[in-house]
């Protein structure tokens, strides 16, 4: 398959105006004949849904939460980059595609990158009209902070709960529309297969999550607004909630997943506590600004962090990275924790920990200003450790956070399923190997107001989308194999839960394509995934009934697919000879420890094509060029 | 330490509910209360019992999904605290909890802890919004919102929609989480143009969802995890009676 990104050519900055102009339209009268499927209500899938409805089109909308408003993206922290250069510090949007471009160590399309820093502009307006209490100056005026590989301040915040805030924006903007019948709501309904008719996604079977039943839904297109991968791991910064079902269903009809292997490891977050654990918690980069970094300079110091002088510490991150020191990019600081807790020197009962410290900060700016920023931080890691950080240095650990990896899109957001729509953090396209703070709220964002309602027009307009209805044999065969999977999870009758399996491949899956990663251990990891997924379908015990509400089905499906998303993963980190952005192969590393990309080889986006359980998938290229940030090797330094 | 458990059980929402009693032997203080249920569910499975339905998802107290009556108060006896986040060192070796889901007409039991909420989302559709569409949206500073009006509408904003408030509430009533969303948005310049009618609206769905009244007792606030002070129905109840005493607000046709 040839892939065509569609992405128009030319002077960058003029690219998406003249994309768009290009584009079809459909009439006002025209839009209400027809009906857009959108699953997930997350700030891409909500703000979309909110957007396609007010423009006219009857939207369905699913989510598995019991309300739109639980959607994942909830738990974002930190803030929302824009590239407004409001603090006249040399901000633009060519600065914020530059840092993105080079964020992701080369591995993102150059015209998608411009155009979510243009947007970026539009979309704190937008939030702002929608009534979200960003952060303010006495002076009235919007407030902003620093984040990591950025030199300038440009994230919009609301306190530490951003995400919460743009989130209540877009689903009260959902809610408005529901409130007209413009939208149809389907809460507690999870998609479990898209229903391709004629080489085209018109419809998804889905299962409500109260009553059990099975159902098909139809429509013209579908967009998948379904979020990342991250739960693949068992452990990580995701809702235990978060899976890739419907990205992986839509995968097994014939949609491309690219870049796989592209996980975002968070450096900050709150360490494993026992066997017991069942997700960890981040600890907002945004702590970066004021917080140092840093663990003992002897092996096996044991001494309480207030009793280490001065002189013994190692501000590691400060040391080798002067010019950005603690605000180095999420991969940087998480490989460098691990490196030194691999010398030795973590610290904690684990030795799996470095320090994240706010003395100094407190000494220079008072407590209360530490409050005010970080407040509800503090106070969360308060709770869950036990401990108080404003006495002392908090702990943390890398911890998987986000996946740059997802579906394949065009330029217009596209799969290469044709009516078929990826957005957020469920396709691959903004971020390449490595996702900047604060820049997937902006991209979920991107992609719901502004993207897909101006490019979505253009399929509807220019296809012609004959009726189909649920005597379609593709429909049954769909709603039939849907059922047949629950029937085979509830008949095994093994003697194993769920979530002890899901367990053991997160730990292979930590081990073995975690933070650092190696031919050798990708291969194992390959062997060992294909076994114990033969295994769960043989011994996995999934007790209750499929009618009614039965939380461990639920889980049962969704780690099914976690199994063979995990292989692919393997599989494309193996076949990534190079290290870039979270991927990173111990055998490509430069003198200094740093990830070493080869352009002249994998200057592509991998995307994958399906064949089957346990057969190869076929591996198809997207050449990136880069016409105005030229590759360079990666320098925080 | 050993926890004794007395969990509602509870098939459907037509079925008939019961306390059943649990031992769970091996606590760690360090576990979350949910960390707990499921610990207590690995071994429910493992004997061949369906494992107890509970709502969660986040684990971090921002998604507002979990919540339980732990003793009697709604997410358990820590102040300012959802389930997930609160952790079992709070409690002794040998306590006895008795576990049961929000208690509210407005807020029917689907299985065993898991109710059905979705009346907040209708009271939000009534009216909790402010009603601009993509693309009309000004400089975000050319209107300039005052920090201290900023800081009282975040403050307001910060609820998760978990629902404690009008489980705790002898009414039942949904005043706490109404009245934060109708000062949080009626606080910005932004949202002061749909002041009247949004909360006629609120209240109208309100007393259909069957929701009580307020009367003052503060439980709310109380157990509300996010802190959300009752200053925001005092709020809800001047934006009310100005809307009504002027006729201005009243439903649209």
């Amino acid at each position: 398959m040839q892939l065509d990104s569609k992405c128009p050519q030319g002077p960058i900055e003029t690219r998406w105006d003249r994309h768009q102009f290009s584009l079809k339209l459909v009439n006002p009268a025209n839009k209400r004949k027809h009906t857009i499927i959108m699953v997930g209500t997350g700030l891409a899938g909500g703000s979309a849904a909110a957007t396609l409805a007010e423009l006219g089109y009857n939207v369905k909308c699913f989510c598995f939460q019991d309300s739109p408003r639980r959607a994942h993206s909830i738990a974002a922290q930190g803030g929302i980059n824009a590239a407004k250069n409001y603090h006249n510090d040399g901000d633009s949007v060519y600065r914020l595609f530059y840092d993105t471009v080079k964020g992701g160590d080369f591995r993102a399309r150059e015209s998608n990158v411009y155009r979510l820093a243009q947007i970026s502009l539009n979309i704190i307006d937008q939030c702002v009209a929608q009534g979200v209490p960003f952060a303010r100056e006495y002076s009235g005026y919007l407030d902003n902070r620093s984040f990591g590989g950025a030199q300038v301040s440009r994230t919009f915040y609301a306190r530490g709960q951003t995400g919460q805030q743009l989130l209540l924006g877009a689903y009260q903007a959902l809610e408005r529309q529901i409130g007209t019948g413009q939208v149809a709501m389907f809460p507690r309904t999870e998609m479990l297969d898209l229903i391709v008719i004629d080489g085209r996604a018109r419809g998804i079977v889905t299962r409500n999550l109260i009553t059990g039943e099975v159902a098909s839904h139809l429509a013209d297109t579908v967009v998948l607004g379904t979020g990342g991968y991250g739960n693949v791991y068992y452990l990580s910064t995701n809702a235990k909630g978060s899976n890739a079902t419907a990205i992986w269903r839509a995968y097994k009809r014939g949609a491309l997943f690219a870049n796989p292997c592209f996980t975002q490891i968070h450096p900050t977050c709150i360490p494993v506590s026992g066997e017991y654990q069942s997700k960890l918690t981040l600890m907002s980069e945004s702590l970066r600004n004021d917080g140092r970094v840093w663990v003992p300079l002897k092996k096996g110091d044991t001494r309480p962090p207030s009793q280490i002088p001065e002189a013994e510490r190692d501000y590691y991150l400060e040391r080798r990275y002067p010019s950005f020191g603690n605000l180095v990019p999420r991969d940087v600081a998480s490989r460098n924790s691990k490196v030194v807790c691999d010398e030795g020197r973590g610290v904690g009962e684990t030795g799996l920990a470095v320090y994240l410290d706010f003395r100094d900060a407190i000494q220079r700016l008072g407590r209360h200003v530490i409050e005010e920023r970080y407040g509800n931080l503090f106070e969360m890691y308060e709770r869950i450790t036990g401990e108080d950080p404003y006495q002392g240095p908090m702990r943390i650990y890398p911890a998987i956070h986000y996946t740059m990896g997802g579906l394949w899109v065009d330029y217009n957001l596209m799969t290469t399923i044709p009516g078929l729509y990826a957005i957020g953090e469920a396709n691959f396209s903004d971020h390449g190997a490595n996702r900047l703070g604060a820049s997937a709220l902006m991209q979920g964002l991107a992609d719901g107001y502004f993207v897909l309602p101006n490019t979505i027009n253009d399929y509807i307009a220019s296809t012609k989308l004959e009726k189909v209805d649920g005597s379609h044999g593709a429909v049954a065969e769909a709603e039939a194999s849907v059922q047949a999977t629950t029937r085979r999870l509830l008949e095994a009758k093994g003697t194993r839960s769920v979530d002890s399996f899901h367990r053991e491949l997160g730990k292979l899956m930590w081990e073995h394509c975690g933070m650092s990663r190696t031919a050798e251990g990708l291969k194992l990891a390959l062997g060992s995934i294909g076994e114990l997924r033969e295994q769960y379908w043989r011994e996995v015990k999934v007790l209750g009934t499929d009618e009614g509400l039965n939380q461990s089905l639920e889980k049962a499906g969704r780690v099914a697919d976690f199994f063979e998303l995990a292989e692919l993963m393997c599989l494309d980190a193996l076949e990534r000879n190079e290290s870039c952005g979270g991927h990173f192969r111990e055998e490509y590393q430069t003198p200094e420890g740093e990830a070493a990309r080869d352009d002249e080889h994998f200057s592509y986006a991998a995307a994958w094509g399906f064949r089957g359980v346990g057969n190869a998938p076929e591996l198809h290229k997207e050449d990136l060029t880069f016409e105005y940030v030229h590759p360079t090797q990666r320098s925080y330094k | 330490m050993r926890i004794t458990l007395h969990i509602w059980r509870q098939e459907n929402a037509a079925a008939k509910g019961r306390m059943v009693r649990y031992e769970v032997p091996n606590v760690n203080e360090h576990m979350s209360f949910l960390e707990m249920l499921d610990v207590l569910n690995e071994e429910l499975i493992a004997k061949g019992e369906e494992p107890v339905a509970f709502d969660h998802d986040c684990r971090e107290g921002i998604c507002g999904m979990c919540g339980a009556m732990v003793n009697g108060v709604a997410h358990g006896p820590l102040a300012a605290t959802t389930l997930c986040q609160l952790h079992m060192r709070h409690f002794k070796d040998g306590d006895t909890l008795y576990i049961e889901p929000w208690r509210a007409r407005a807020f029917p039991v689907v299985k065993d802890l898991v109710v059905d909420r979705s009346a907040f989302d209708r009271l939000i559709a009534a009216g909790g919004f402010i009603g601009v569409s993509t693309g009309s949206a000004p400089d975000g500073n050319a209107v300039l919102v005052p920090k201290e009006k900023a800081d009282l509408a975040m403050d307001a904003a910060a609820c998760i929609g978990c629902g404690a408030c009008v489980a705790m509430c002898p009414n039942a009533s949904a005043s706490l989480f109404m009245g934060a969303k109708i000062a949080h948005l009626g606080l910005l310049p932004q949202g002061d143009a749909e002041r009247d009618q949004r909360v006629v609206a609120m209240v109208a769905q309100a007393n259909a969802e069957l929701f009580g009244s307020c009367t003052n007792m503060a439980e709310c606030e109380a157990v509300c995890p996010k802190g959300i002070k009752i200053e925001v129905i005092a709020r809800m109840n001047r934006d009310f009676l100005g809307a009504k005493w002027s006729g201005r607000g009243t439903a649209k046709e």
